[in-house]
């Protein structure tokens, strides 16, 4: 399939990209060393469940908005110009989403292991946690990717892109801090597949909205 | 003549009758909410507004993506602006009524939640559109925004109330309610369903006279 083939030529390129320029993968994870380190020092004795919880997702959501808001902005107009004579428009934002993600995936484990190191380890239900997580890297990437592109069309890029993403990002989050939290609270599953399910039906109906609307956005 | 604007007439009327049998028609006797149960036909009017408009720029963004027709960019976004004039005098009549029946203007409740994420979705909808330069670039950033966000939205009201309880009158079956368990009585329908229909039209006329204006104030600026 050709979609495939420019898929891969895109992903690897993505990757590349960002071995290149080691300097903005390391300012991402340094971000998220600080933020959790902050949070460390702001709240050690306080901490409950629930504080717990919140904390861990707003943190993953800030280093989201960090790490992906560059998707559209790193490489310069001309190139676009030419990705834009050899490829598909779907298959750029689907190689973009997926490098995103495999991202968000690496940077929500590495938060993980920051945060349960210094916070302590409250998750009673590894599994249902780790759903979550791998929903939440998935919704993530999706719905910023897609705004990062919107973003990246309009001048002073990055407030835009916070106060773009945040309402939008709501439904996902508020859903994933629900499992999460009762990933932390109880050990069983009931109660959460519901949840699950709503957590699935987001992420196809934003990566279907991004695959629909992105050559509107692309065509320039 | 009077083809054309009889539902502006229609409208009216229809809001004259709701403001004034809204204070005779008969209401059922409650605990807490009393009186102040005539609100319903003015704050939940705001709301339908709101809605019926958020749909309409909806269907005019998709509209401007199938033929790139600047008319239907013009009335989405002015769709947006009646929008969010109903939700912030909704958010208004609300918190009044809330501050009598809830004891503060403010409580976590999904509904107003989802209705407060509405109006910083579509705030975030007029800055994005004020930050992008040239005109049919701007038009078609936008209408991207906000089907995208239109259904994010959606998603967010309909998942809301699964996760955390409100303190709002059910619809459907749900019946976990603490203010007004029974609804809406018939006599108070007779006032209800005109009023809505009410300010739906008086929603449009605004939005007519807004496109309107819009056009023009393009124009002078071709001049």
């Amino acid at each position: 399939m050709l979609l495939g083939r420019e898929l891969t030529y895109l992903f690897l390129k993505e990757i590349r990209l960002e071995l290149k320029q080691r300097y903005v993968l390391n300012g991402i994870l340094l971000y998220l060393v600080s933020t959790v380190f902050v949070t460390y020092l702001a709240f050690t004795g306080t901490i409950t469940t629930e504080t717990w919880n919140s904390l861990f997702w707003i943190i993953l959501l800030f280093v989201a908005v960090n790490g992906i808001s560059k998707s559209f902005v790193q490489e310069n107009p001309a190139r676009h110009l030419y990705y834009y004579t050899i490829a598909s428009p779907e298959a750029i934002i689907l190689s973009k989403i997926l490098y995103n993600l495999l991202l968000m995936a690496i940077l929500s484990v590495l938060a993980l292991l920051f945060f349960v190191l210094l916070m302590g380890n409250m998750i009673q239900n590894p599994g249902l946690f780790f759903t979550a997580l791998i929903l939440g890297s998935l919704g993530l990437s999706s719905v910023l990717t897609m705004i990062a592109s919107i973003a990246s069309r309009a001048s002073n890029n990055f407030s835009l892109m916070a106060i773009l993403s945040f309402p939008i990002v709501l439904p996902l989050l508020m859903t994933l801090m629900k499992v999460s939290g009762s990933a932390l609270t109880t050990a069983s599953w009931s109660g959460n597949i519901p949840l699950i399910i709503i957590l699935l039906i987001i992420n196809v109906a934003v990566i279907l909205l991004a695959f629909l609307l992105f050559p509107y956005l692309w065509r320039d | 003549m009077i083809k054309t604007y009889w539902w502006k007439i229609l409208s009216f009327l229809l809001l004259l009758y709701a403001v004034i049998y809204g204070f005779y028609v008969d209401i059922p006797q409650m605990p807490i909410i009393h009186q102040s149960i005539r609100n319903i036909f003015y704050h939940v009017g705001m709301w339908f507004g709101m809605f019926i408009m958020l749909i309409v720029s909806f269907i005019y963004s998709l509209k401007y993506l199938k033929g790139f027709d600047e008319k239907n960019d013009r009335i989405a976004i002015e769709a947006v602006n009646v929008a969010l004039m109903f939700g912030f005098l909704g958010i208004f009549t609300g918190m009044i009524w809330a501050n009598f029946t809830w004891g503060s203007p403010w409580v976590k409740d999904p509904k107003l939640n989802g209705a407060a994420v509405g109006l910083v979705i579509y705030l975030a909808y007029i800055i994005l559109r004020s930050s992008v330069e040239d005109r049919h670039k701007r038009a078609k950033v936008s209408a991207v925004y906000n089907i995208f966000a239109f259904i994010l939205w959606i998603i967010f009201v309909l998942i809301l109330p699964k996760l955390s309880s409100s303190l709002h009158p059910a619809t459907g079956n749900d019946s976990s309610t603490p203010v007004m368990p029974m609804g809406l009585n018939p006599s108070m329908r007779t006032v209800f369903y005109p009023a809505m229909i009410g300010w739906i039209l008086l929603g449009t006329w605004i939005l007519q006279i807004r496109v309107r204006l819009s056009k023009i104030k393009q124009r002078l600026e071709e001049i």
